[in-house]
């Protein structure tokens, strides 16, 4: 039984679909990323599970239990929010003790000036103070307890977020982009304490970000999401070698990967001397070559490769980027060079574009991976 | 399920009770404004009239108000009083946001001062002061003592406050003297704040009876409220008909610009009552 | 050599610089400056003067008189009492206006498509004029011919005089005050509903709080707060200076029933001209505007880091 499951979720909103009937199990003790360009329902699928939305259809079950009769205060899921959504007029210990104080004491006992007088009370406040004192702990923002949101610098206010989403020990953890508002330094840093808290924990994660560096670092498994559709779920390096969607492919990747508009005709498909043989059946017309711009290599020569022009190249330290173009069909092709690959190399200079056709992913006219019969690959590669 | 639509039925029933309670002196107003004398003294609950007396209302009520001066005492109070403030308080405002000076810091206080002394604390003075200059019954006794709004100030302070420095120091790269900046920059930028404004005062200075009562004894200054509280000591009795009629005409103008540009209203009144 | 002489050249560019700058800003600020002496300063210095003289319009000479208008003023009992009926009024109008306001507030923020035709509705009259208004006040609180009574007595119950009898007069005064402010607090606690992040209720959600009430313990009414103070400071203000329906429908009556601060000074400056005696009527009525003030900062203070 997964810890989470969902199954067929739609939602739309005026007429516009913002979820297709999305299913995903999250596995006990697993961290899984959903990652998606902004817009594509990451975000309303997150408030869905938290029970701040409702689906149109489609079912929730957490361990098991059918979640949809039960209300947003009740299921408990723990969330982080993009803007933390501290509340300003609490100590950071007083926004920690939040969800603990709505769980242990009763609804009179809540009641400003009145509550403070009832009986039993006293004893479970002890115990929250308690409690929240051993999540700052380790969290390491004790000293932090008595400042106010206003007082506290981003990843400090971060850090209370977590604080008071952990503190419950919930049985689902959902954190929408929670580092999108720490400056780029402070999120690398904090990736990896995430990370090294959920590995301590324990806890089922599901962690929505459109930084494809993020999802690709942190997450036991990657779930692409795009349009309303999740395209594919698997772990980061299948997510990168292996997409099963165009648009992941594209997604994935910094530089994004070369699309390269080609030919299938009987089972093999042709570009430019490039003819891999195909494993599923395919009817002739347009397809896709994509390959990553680290499988794509320059000749200076021109010897080797197909003919095209250097019209672009951008020095980044480790790599230069080199933004070519074919000069038969005019595609444009980026390639990653190691630095030392690059010294010849200037732009507007002729040069051949040698891409490697071991490496090269087909995809269908609707986007779906193609694969290539592994016998392909001894082909020659040029005629 | 279904708590939901009950809920939501109470809300709408609570809201349409208040809003009920609110309407009725306007429903009332506009019914009693129909009816005859008679009519009046029988059947006060029944809101249509037996006979409609409309038309012999309003001609009471033009023919002994002066309708259309007082409406354009008004609109000449209420203009110039706006036209001052702006003039005195966006120049002062945009030196106190944006230059240097000595003086900034006197100016905030004055300005805090200034913001709680109403003009029932300096009537007193004012009033022997135009009473010593003959000038009781004119217009610059009923505009003078507000050309000065430390409340616009303040305001049009926080606004300029708000704008970015850059704006300005292209400005002056381009060559345009203070004044220019003023002229040029800050007021066409400054419109929102204006319009906020503008409600602001034209609401408070044309219900405002305190000021023009102390100094104005004659119908050709009277403002509307003014005018209206005359007409009902004239007629002393209980001519309703007439009065209602009276206070109808009154009351229209502001309502009609508040139902016609309410959405500016609301802002204005928030935007200057939240930063006052 | 020539460096030097360009740094003094820069140095002395900047204080002319500043110098001019200075002086711009005199002239943007000098009207301000004129008019403010002149109808706010002075008047307010001379008001504290006249208070501690027996001035009165009409008479040529006055002599200082000392604090004899304030020990006058201790004895006076209209004055009392119109400090009393103040006080009275006050003590119904802000509170009730304010608890309404925000009631009506919360209701409309809940409304989906009628939440533009309520807010219109409550805010009306805020925009009529209140002297208007205040004449059909009187017809409907009209003892024989008025629709309220006419109604009450549909029901069997005979009603009041409303405006004219000294028990009920300030009540009636305070219905009016109250109908004519709900909608004003109404706008200004919707503006600060507006202005509370969403994601603070969904967090109240996730957080566990179930009920409306919980969440608006939890967010609404603390997020409301500097919301609140304001409303709370401008409604007492607002009521302290009631002047407008009492001049109009009561004339301060029946017996000095309804006698407000504004109106008892109005009386005495304007109507029997003794602008002394005023003047130190003035001055307590400044002194209760200055002390509202002082609690409204000291409040203020206390509630830290809003950010």
């Amino acid at each position: 039984m997964s810890a989470l499951s969902l199954r067929g979720l739609k939602k739309s909103f005026g007429g516009n679909a913002i979820l297709n009937g999305v299913s995903l199990d999250v596995e006990a003790g697993e961290f899984i990323a959903l990652v998606g360009p902004s817009g594509c329902g990451k975000s309303t699928l997150l408030r869905i599970l938290a029970g701040l939305d409702h689906a149109d259809s489609g079912e929730i079950f957490v361990s098991g239990r059918d979640m949809s009769p039960v209300a947003a205060a009740d299921r408990n899921i723990a969330m982080v929010f993009q803007s933390y959504a501290l509340y300003p007029h609490l100590t950071a210990g007083q926004n920690i003790a939040v969800p603990l104080a709505m769980k242990r004491l009763s609804r009179s006992q809540r009641l400003p000036l009145v509550g403070s007088l009832l009986p039993g009370q006293k004893e479970i406040r002890t115990g929250i103070a308690h409690d929240v004192r051993e999540m700052a702990g380790l969290l390491k923002i004790d000293h932090l307890l008595d400042r106010k949101p206003g007082q506290m610098s981003g990843g400090q206010r971060q850090r209370v977020a977590l604080a008071r989403a952990m503190v419950r020990h919930p049985s689902i953890f959902l954190m929408d982009e929670p580092l999108s508002n720490l400056d780029a330094n402070l999120r690398v840093h904090a990736r990896g304490e995430i990370v090294e808290l959920h590995r301590r924990a324990g806890v089922p994660t599901l962690y929505v970000t459109h930084d494809q560096a993020e999802a690709l670092s942190m997450a036991d498994r990657v779930a692409v999401m795009i349009g309303g559709n999740l395209l594919q779920l698997a772990a980061p390096d299948v997510i990168y070698n292996d997409p099963a969607h165009i648009e992941v492919a594209r997604f994935v990747g910094q530089p994004r990967i070369n699309i390269i508009p080609a030919l299938a005709e009987n089972g093999r498909v042709g570009f430019e001397g490039i003819r891999p043989a195909l494993l599923e059946k395919v009817a002739n017309g347009p397809v896709s070559l994509g390959i990553r711009p680290e499988f794509v290599k320059l000749s200076p020569s021109g010897r080797s490769g197909l003919a095209g022009r250097i019209e672009r190249l951008e020095f980044l330290g480790s790599e230069v980027i080199a933004h070519c173009r074919l000069d038969a069909s005019g595609d444009s092709v980026v390639a990653k060079l190691a630095p030392q690959e690059a010294r010849d190399l200037i732009a507007g200079m002729k040069v051949g574009v040698v891409l490697a056709p071991e490496q090269a992913m087909v995809f269908g006219p609707e986007g779906k991976r193609l694969r290539i019969a592994a016998g392909a690959r001894q082909e020659p590669a040029y005629v | 399920m279904n708590s939901i639509p009950a809920g939501r039925i109470i809300r709408f029933a609570l809201l349409s009770l208040g809003a009920l309670m609110i309407l009725a002196p306007y429903i009332f107003m506009i019914s009693t404004a129909g009816k005859t004398q008679s009519d009046i003294f029988t059947s006060s609950l029944s809101l249509i009239p037996q006979r409609f007396y409309f038309a012999e209302n309003f001609a009471k009520a033009f023919a002994k108000v002066p309708m259309a001066t007082l409406l354009w005492n008004g609109v000449v109070v209420c203009g110039l009083i706006f036209f001052f403030q702006v003039v005195v308080a966006i120049p002062c405002a945009y030196a106190m946001a944006k230059l240097k000076f000595r003086a900034a810091q006197l100016m905030m206080v004055l300005v805090m001062l200034g913001l709680l002394v109403p003009i029932h604390a300096t009537a007193l003075p004012l009033y022997v002061a135009f009473d010593r200059m003959s000038l009781l019954n004119s217009y610059t006794s009923l505009v003078a003592p507000f050309t000065i709004s430390v409340f616009a100030i303040f305001m049009f302070l926080q606004f300029f406050r708000a704008m970015p420095d850059d704006l300005l120091h292209a400005a002056r790269l381009d060559g345009m003297s203070e004044l220019g900046i003023v002229a040029r920059v800050i007021v066409p930028n400054a419109w929102p704040a204006v319009t906020a404004f503008a409600i602001f005062s034209v609401v408070a200075h044309w219900n405002d009876l305190y000021w023009p009562l102390i100094v104005v004894s004659k119908q050709a200054y009277a403002t509307p409220p003014l005018g209206l509280m005359y007409f009902r000591a004239a007629e002393a009795g209980d001519d309703y008909g007439a009065l209602m009629a009276a206070t109808l005409i009154i009351t229209l103008p502001l309502v009609a610009a508040f139902l016609l540009a309410q959405k500016r209203f609301v802002e204005g009144i928030t935007m200057t009552g939240l930063k006052g | 050599m020539s460096s030097v002489a360009l740094a003094g050249n820069v140095a002395s560019a900047a204080a002319l610089r500043a110098r001019s700058e200075d002086r711009t800003a005199w002239l943007l600020v000098a009207p301000a400056i004129v008019l403010l002496l002149l109808f706010v300063l002075l008047p307010v210095a001379a008001v504290i003067f006249l208070g501690f003289t027996d001035f009165e319009l009409g008479y040529g000479k006055f002599r200082f008189v000392g604090f004899e208008n304030y020990a006058h003023l201790l004895n006076d009992r209209t004055f009392r009492r119109s400090l009393w009926n103040t006080s009275v009024y006050t003590a119904i109008v802000a509170p009730v206006s304010i608890m309404l306001g925000l009631g009506v507030a919360l209701l409309i923020e809940g409304e989906g498509r009628a939440r533009g035709f309520f807010r219109t509705v409550y805010f009306l009259p805020v925009a009529s004029l209140i002297v208007a208004m205040a004449t059909v006040w009187q017809y409907i609180f009209h003892p024989t011919i008025g629709p309220l009574n006419a109604l009450l007595s549909l029901a069997g119950i005979p009603g009041p005089n409303w405006l004219g009898a000294s028990s009920t007069v300030l009540y009636s005064l305070s219905i009016i005050g109250i109908w004519q402010s709900v909608g004003f607090n109404m706008v200004l606690f919707l503006a600060g509903l507006t202005a509370i992040p969403r994601e603070l209720y969904a967090a109240a959600h996730v957080d566990g709080a179930k009920s409306a009430l919980d969440r608006f313990f939890l967010v609404t009414w603390p997020m409301l707060g500097p919301t609140t103070l304001f409303v709370v400071t401008i409604s007492i203000t607002n009521a302290v200076k009631v002047f407008e329906t009492v001049k109009m429908l009561t004339d301060g009556g029946p017996n000095k029933a309804s006698e407000v601060l504004l109106f008892t000074i109005y009386q005495e400056g304007f109507v029997y001209l003794r602008v002394g005696y005023a003047s130190a009527m003035t001055v307590v009525f400044l002194a209760i505007l200055v002390v509202l003030m002082l609690l409204q900062y000291r409040v203020l203070d206390r509630r830290v880091h809003y950010a």
